[in-house]
């Protein structure tokens, strides 16, 4: 049975849509994000593997963003099209559909995870295979499509090397663009010398010999796949032409070598033309790595004699995107093409970590994306997970207002609430999740003062008020706080993170996963 | 009603609930960069700037040199075993030493090499479609020279070369050259990973070398 998202203002007198179901997938974590980053926030090595990580992204970041003047204006057409997509993306999913089949390609649709893993399993079966080699993929983990794979007798075998690293450890990823950004060189030797039956029991914890035995122990997998897994960064509804965007070589591997290629694809993956590509790919690579491109970008459209898998499926996910296109103010969220800057620049991530927003969509994103797509009684603790401090807006590249979606989510979660007269009520969810912030006082003070914050809860003042204010006001009452330097909590995060120059070795992380990875990516 | 119906229904429902702003796509903002101030020796400048800048072997040369640089190149890396694309122009593979095996990929499906002898070899001599100065990109397109998307992937040394005509300032001027319908693979350098410790590593599944020719005139 479909979980179905609760009444909403902008729904007035419709059937809401259908979210993502309960039961299948990854969008919804065991404990509420509060009770997790509290766990998270204990672990020494989770924060400094972290705070190394995001600063140096957030460095590489800044200076290949520098070298470009036309950013803004890269950023401006890479909003505009995504909005006008989502208003014709009925007229671009037939299109994409047409084309792709024209090409020789096979389209399916899907309603929610369910129904995307079950096409799948059948296609594998249908192609004769009992495993399959994947590239990294958002949707994928989204649906738990390896779990669903498995089930079936069908062994997955993820190839992007960080989730190779999550997989043989039996972990879940913590990061977009770098999974395994919460493992070590010495704990991933652990896994590698447990995990790999064919590695070499002297291994070394240098990287190089970790990607190598990573390599090693791929390639035979690579040659004599049968069928291949992954997800899409873009799909270009004109022409039907699919992209991923990778680094490692494991993405051309996957896309190039099997027979059969399934691609699993959110419906708001689209592209109008091709020629819109040119400014994806520069805004994506940029914003994810800090490259300025990244090592590999593939672009297929439907099957090409001779040349890659001579049979090609297309999956077409919906899994709650409808009920997120249904809501005016939060629907952006689908714009995102998963580059994970917002998590880089976020000092609620920085310190709780991927895994505790109990999604495969962290950081500000996920904060607004996961409880749309589940409905928000599911995740209602994650619009909360963030000091609204703007910095995931400045940094994005296609310019999502995550902080005034934040607090519309909140808004919607305290209506939700008080329709039902449930508790915990919203305030205590807030207060929780405040702490975060509010455990360093000049630094609440600040992002009250910040402008932003002003202008995000005007928006809908009188309804959205209700949520934060009370809680600062309650809160200043019984503090002395002291008298705020002339500096918005941007500026003061700015310039605690000066630190945060690029570092001299050349481009930095792994590419966008497919889809993120689409991911990455 | 079919998966297909029923999604198309729910985006229909979804935006009568919350009708979207119209932005048609004639009007769309693209006042972003689409051609440049740089001449051409420029570009080549910094192309071949950012092509080391990802750690890729550049190589400069007139046309008149360039079968005798790609000689030496195969020669100091110690090729023996190379792959060769359909169409490749004979003229550039004229210096090349009598021990080196050259291992050609058919234009029809019956004269591929198969994985195994991809796999085999020690490199592949590539041409390209287009290379984009700003970002240090190299794209293979599948035309004449350019090979299956597979040959310039599994040998673990590439060996690419830009003729003056292919450099373009930037990514918008290489997909306005191209034709994104063709298989198209958009090279930066060798393969790479930083997923351990943020650590870059070169050469992961994809040629861990990268060797680049810019042909001057
Ligand atoms: S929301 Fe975050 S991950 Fe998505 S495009 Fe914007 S910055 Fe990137």
């Amino acid at each position: 049975m479909t979980a179905v998202r609760p009444s909403s203002p902008v729904l007035l007198g419709m059937p809401a849509l259908p979210t993502s179901p309960r039961g299948t997938g990854h969008l919804r974590g065991d404990e509420s994000f509060p009770d997790a980053a509290r766990r998270s926030l204990t672990d020494t090595q989770l924060r400094r593997n972290l705070g190394k990580a995001t600063r140096t992204i957030r460095g590489k970041r800044a200076a290949v963003v520098a070298e470009l003047p036309d950013w803004e204006a890269l950023r401006e057409a890479g909003r505009q099209l995504k909005v006008h997509t989502m208003a014709h993306l009925p007229d671009y999913l037939v299109q994409l559909e047409e084309a792709v089949t024209a090409r020789g390609g096979v389209v399916h649709w899907a309603r929610d995870a369910e129904e995307a893993n079950r096409i799948v399993v059948d296609l594998v079966r249908a192609a004769g295979a009992d495993e399959v080699v994947k590239v990294k993929s958002m949707a994928t983990q989204e649906i738990a499509l390896n779990e669903a794979l498995e089930a079936a007798g069908i062994a997955a075998f993820e190839t992007d090397l960080a989730e190779l690293i999550v997989q043989l450890g039996h972990d879940k990823p913590s990061h977009i663009l770098v999974p395994a950004i919460h493992r070590n060189r010495a704990e991933i030797r652990e896994i590698f010398l447990r995990e790999m039956a064919d590695v070499d029991p002297e291994l070394s914890d240098e990287p190089a010999a970790l990607a190598a035995a990573a390599r090693r122990h791929l390639r035979r997998k690579f040659l004599s796949a049968k069928v291949a897994v992954s997800g899409a960064n873009f799909a270009v509804a004109e022409t039907g032409t699919l992209a991923v965007v990778e680094s490692e070589g494991n993405g051309r591997m996957c896309l190039t070598l099997p027979e059969t290629l399934i691609t699993v694809m959110g419906i708001e993956k689209l592209v109008p033309r091709a020629q819109d590509l040119e400014v994806f790919l520069q805004l994506l690579p940029r914003s994810s790595t800090g490259e300025r491109m990244n090592p590999y970008t593939s672009m297929w459209t439907g099957v090409t004699p001779g040349d890659g898998p001579q049979a090609f499926h297309l999956v077409l996910l919906d899994n709650g995107r409808t009920a997120v296109l249904s809501d005016a103010q939060g629907r952006d969220a689908l714009n995102c093409i998963r580059c994970s800057a917002c998590l880089n620049v976020c000092p609620v991530y920085e310190r709780a970590g991927g895994h505790a927003y109990g999604s495969v969509y962290p950081g500000p994103i996920g904060a607004i994306l996961s409880p749309q797509l589940t409905g928000i009684e599911d995740n209602a603790s994650l619009p909360y997970a963030s000091s609204l401090c703007g910095a995931c807006y400045d940094v994005c590249p296609v310019k999502i207002d995550i902080p005034s979606i934040l607090v519309h989510l909140r808004a919607e979660h305290t209506e939700t609430y008080a329709a039902e007269h449930r508790v915990p009520s919203a305030e205590a969810t807030a207060m929780a999740a405040a702490a975060w912030v509010m455990r360093n006082p000049t630094r609440w003070t600040l992002a009250l003062r910040s402008g932003r914050l002003g202008r995000v809860l005007g928006r809908r003042r009188g309804v959205i008020g209700e949520v934060p204010l009370p809680v600062a006001s309650q809160w200043t009452a019984t503090r002395d706080l002291s008298r705020p330097p002339q500096q918005t909590f941007r500026d003061w995060w700015a310039a605690e993170h000066a630190s945060a120059a690029p570092e001299p070795d050349g481009p930095g992380a792994d590419g966008p996963g497919a889809d993120g990875s689409e991911g990455a990516p | 009603m079919s998966a297909r119906e029923e999604v198309l229904a729910r985006i229909r429902a979804a935006h009568a609930a919350a009708p979207p702003p119209d932005l048609p796509y004639a009007t769309l903002a693209r006042d972003y960069r689409t051609t440049s101030e740089l001449d051409h020796e420029a570009l080549v400048e910094r192309l071949v700037d950012r092509l080391l800048d990802y750690k890729a072997l550049v190589r400069r040369c007139s046309a008149d040199e360039l079968p005798d640089v790609v000689a030496t190149a195969l020669r100091e890396r110690g090729v023996r075993r190379l792959v060769v694309p359909a169409g490749t122009e004979p003229r550039w593979l004229a210096g090349l030493a009598d021990d080196v095996e050259v291992l050609a990929d058919g234009p029809g499906p019956e004269q591929h090499l198969s994985v195994a002898a991809l796999d085999g070899a020690d490199g592949v001599f590539s041409a390209c479609a287009v290379a984009v100065a700003e970002t240090g990109t190299l794209v293979l397109d599948g035309s004449a020279g350019q090979g299956r998307r597979v040959t310039s992937l599994i040998p673990d040394y590439h060996l690419c070369v830009v003729l003056p005509g292919q450099v373009v300032a930037d990514v918008p001027q290489a997909v306005r050259a191209l034709d994104l319908t063709r298989p198209t693979t958009m090279i930066s350098g060798p393969s790479a990973t930083s997923d351990i410790e943020l650590n870059r590593v070169e050469g992961v599944h994809g040629p861990r070398t990268l060797e680049v020719v810019v042909v001057e005139g």
